[in-house]
């Protein structure tokens, strides 16, 4: 009796670790099969964008993995020497980059203004931005389509940029001035005591303070903008079409451009992916603000 | 009188703070005080004015405008009223795309939800939960169309190209066994030897006794089809059967650069591999099985007295398993949520853990001390606690999903995109794509604005009471 009960202790205990060793390592493999199942669609991709036309058309890109000699980076010397293609990417470069300066300017001082100024009606107008956070893109499609073709607008890099900036503000705006809502009311009594005037307490006090949070927002609106398609497929025209819409027109055809799509998707998302580890933080900053979008 | 005014208010804000009631004259400092109150207003506006003037023009005044042209027919001269949307619910290709929608908000954020919350409990388990977030989280950085031809060469039917098929058959193949079959082999045209069965199979017309050797020739099967391990047949061909033995060569009766004679095994002339052959008895019973060697060799052995007839099975004609059609009508929907949950779940494995790391610690430690296990700790802990998090998670993906366009125009391949319909994708076909009903198109942007107004008053709400 008294042997039984001091040897059950230990023997429970002993047996509780390796199951919850085995546990773990099955907890391990699940999650490493589920990474595995994330990589593999993406690496068949990029693998296929270093195969031949023929040997994509012959074989699934897995069979290169036994045989990587085979593999070359022609399909991108193509792909960089098809002038349409680097247009296309300049022009990405053309609306992403100044979309991006835009909105965090103009959101920056309207954010601002809603945080730190008195002025009649404030807390609606702000509302109605908070409101605005979730209006699909798409209303605005057509009629802005009509604006824009009224002012000469359409089928212009300023057009896109123009549509992307303003459904860019809500959020921007929301973000922006709910951090510098945050800002100690103490030290922008103080910068206004020292009889600093709005500009000079926006420029060297609140864009400082800020940084973080507008860096997340830049990040953010420099993806949204760069992996658009659906406003350049219609305010864009073949001149200022961003690399999304050259290469989506390929599609059709999408057995014998692999060709030209698979490099082409590569180059596309080689810009985010870089931002997307040289700002992680940022990055996951924004989008878990942002979520409310 | 400017050079007035701007030197009094300074000297009676920098004398500090508020003026005590009276002891100035009220009339001069009411007059800057109003001026001052002016002048900041001017400012707000100055700092304000840019981003209301682009919302303004280009939201605001937008929803309004569809909100009327939605009233008006195709070319916008007759007023209609509400005929657009009653039009919406009979139209068959906008009420596909309203149902699929409906499938995608069902069916996209649970399981999003689900899937990020099972991950992020496990992911807290696991020392490289870093490295793992990272990866999950990759595809979120890409855009609908790279991840869009991403899934499309994963989709495609071809098991030679695409993975997921490639997978599918691999699977089928170690459960059913390899079929090595010739789906466009047959007998030659008149012969006398093989005649095929209403079922697709070959059988032979005459009984053979054990003992006998029975070669049978097949052609239509082109060079480029035929396996690289198949060897020459004529060595085979000659052997002679042992006591209770049927054998044999399957081989393709078709000499490469001419010259054979039809019927008999020439030599150049190789076998078909991995063919099944039966033994079929008087009564109609299969009475043995064998498959054929590399040089097409088969030998069926252990047969009782009797005569018989060679059959080749349907299965060595049938087509070869091609693996799912993902990108065909039936499952296009399913597949493009798919790769939409590739992308998303990462956002949503993000977030819970977010959620998970900033739980109290010692509520789970105590309860594990109190003896519940895993499971429990799990319901009754942390997903209650988890509540508000996956509500944030669950709604945003709601919300996204209403909205979702690149992902379908791109995976769809132009045949079933019909089926693949959805609502941001039809205010699109319908407005620019051919459609031409801009009409219709503004009432399905409508539509697709109403179906948000839930989230945006959600959204209004969380806000003020954060204020408070």
């Amino acid at each position: 009796m008294t042997t039984a009960q001091q040897t059950v202790p230990p023997r429970r205990r002993s047996a509780r670790r390796p199951a919850k060793r085995i546990s773990r390592a099955v907890i391990q493999l699940f999650l490493l099969v589920i990474g595995l199942v994330w990589l593999t669609p993406a690496a068949g991709l990029f693998i296929s964008s270093l195969r031949t036309e023929e040997a994509n058309a012959n074989s699934g890109w897995w069979t290169a993995l036994t045989a990587p000699g085979r593999l070359s980076l022609d399909n991108y010397a193509a792909l960089l020497k098809d002038s349409g293609i680097v247009q296309a990417f300049w022009n990405t470069v053309l609306i992403s980059v100044p979309t991006t300066i835009a909105v965090v300017v103009i959101a920056a001082l309207a954010g601002y203004a809603f945080a730190w100024m008195d002025f009649p009606g404030r807390d609606w107008i702000f509302l109605v931005v908070v409101a605005m956070l979730v209006v699909p893109v798409q209303i605005g499609l057509l009629p802005v389509a009509k604006l824009f073709g009224a002012l000469g607008l359409f089928g212009s890099i300023p057009g896109v940029i123009l549509f992307h900036t303003a459904y860019g503000l809500p959020f921007a705006i929301f973000l922006l001035r709910n951090y510098f809502a945050e800002i100690p009311k103490e030290m922008l009594e103080a910068a206004r005591m020292d009889g600093g005037g709005e500009w000079r307490i926006f420029s060297q006090l609140i864009l400082p303070l800020g940084r973080p949070a507008i860096a997340s927002l830049a990040i953010f609106q420099f993806l949204w903008v760069w992996n658009d398609m659906l406003v350049a497929l219609l305010f864009a025209d073949n001149e200022s079409q961003p690399l999304t819409v050259a290469l989506q027109s390929q599609m059709r055809q999408f057995g014998s451009n692999i060709g030209v799509l698979a490099p082409g998707a590569f180059l596309s998302l080689i810009v985010p992916l870089i931002v997307f580890f040289a700002f992680q933080r940022h990055f996951v900053q924004g989008i878990m603000a942002g979520s409310v979008k | 009188m400017p050079a007035t005014t701007s030197a009094v208010p300074p000297a009676t804000t920098r004398g500090g703070p508020p003026l005590p009631p009276g002891g100035t004259p009220r009339r001069t400092a009411a007059a800057p005080a109003r001026r001052a109150v002016r002048r900041r207003r001017r400012i707000a506006a100055v700092f304000l004015f840019p981003a209301l003037l682009l919302l303004g023009a280009l939201v605001a005044y937008p929803i309004v405008f569809s909100v009327i042209r939605s009233m008006y027919d195709a070319s916008g001269d007759t007023f209609v009223g509400v005929g657009n949307y009653t039009q919406m619910f009979q139209d068959p290709a906008t009420l596909r795309a309203i149902r699929n929608s409906a499938i995608w908000v069902v069916f996209a954020p649970a399981l999003l939800t689900g899937l990020g919350l099972v991950l992020a409990v496990l992911t807290e388990k696991i020392r490289w939960k870093t490295a793992f977030k990272l990866l999950m989280f990759m595809p979120m950085a890409i855009s609908f169309l790279a991840a869009g031809i991403i899934f499309r060469l994963a989709y495609e039917q071809d098991p030679q190209r695409g993975v997921l098929n490639a997978v599918t058959v691999g699977i089928h193949d170690s459960f059913q066994g390899e079929s090595t079959s010739f789906p466009t082999a047959k007998s030659r045209l008149g012969d006398k030897q093989l005649t095929k069965r209403p079922d697709g199979g070959y059988r032979t017309a005459r009984r053979t006794e054990p003992g006998q050797v029975v070669n049978l020739g097949l052609v239509g099967v082109a060079p480029k089809d035929m396996p690289h391990g198949a060897r020459p047949a004529a060595g085979a061909a000659g052997a002679s059967a042992g006591h209770g033995e049927l054998r044999g060569v399957v081989y393709l009766d078709f000499t490469p650069g001419g010259g054979g004679k039809p019927g008999t095994v020439d030599r150049g002339e190789r076998g078909l591999p991995k063919l099944t052959v039966e033994a079929v008895d008087s009564r109609g019973k299969v009475a043995g099985t064998a498959t054929t060697a590399a040089d097409g060799s088969y030998r069926l052995t252990g047969l009782a007295p009797g005569s018989y007839a060679l059959q080749l099975p349907a299965k060595d004609f049938a087509p070869p398993y091609e693996g799912i059609a993902w990108l065909g009508p039936a499952l296009i929907t399913p597949a493009i949520i798919g790769a939409y949950m590739w992308i998303w779940t990462g956002f949503a494995l993000v977030l819970i853990g977010a959620g998970l790391s900033s739980m109290p610690r010692d509520v789970l430690e105590a309860a594990r001390m109190d003896g519940a296990n895993e499971w429990q700790v799990f319901r009754r802990i942390t997903v209650p606690l988890l509540g508000p998090v996956l509500g944030v998670v669950f709604v945003t993906m709601v919300i996204n999903v209403m909205k979702v366009f690149d992902l379908v125009y791109i995976i769809a391949p132009g045949p079933v995109q019909q089926d693949a319909n959805v609502l941001a994708l039809q205010m699109w076909l319908v407005s620019f794509g051919g459609g031409n009903n801009q009409g219709l198109g503004s009432a399905l942007g409508v539509l697709l604005l109403l179906l948000v107004v839930p989230a945006m008053a959600l959204n209004i709400r969380r806000f003020r009471r954060s204020q408070s």
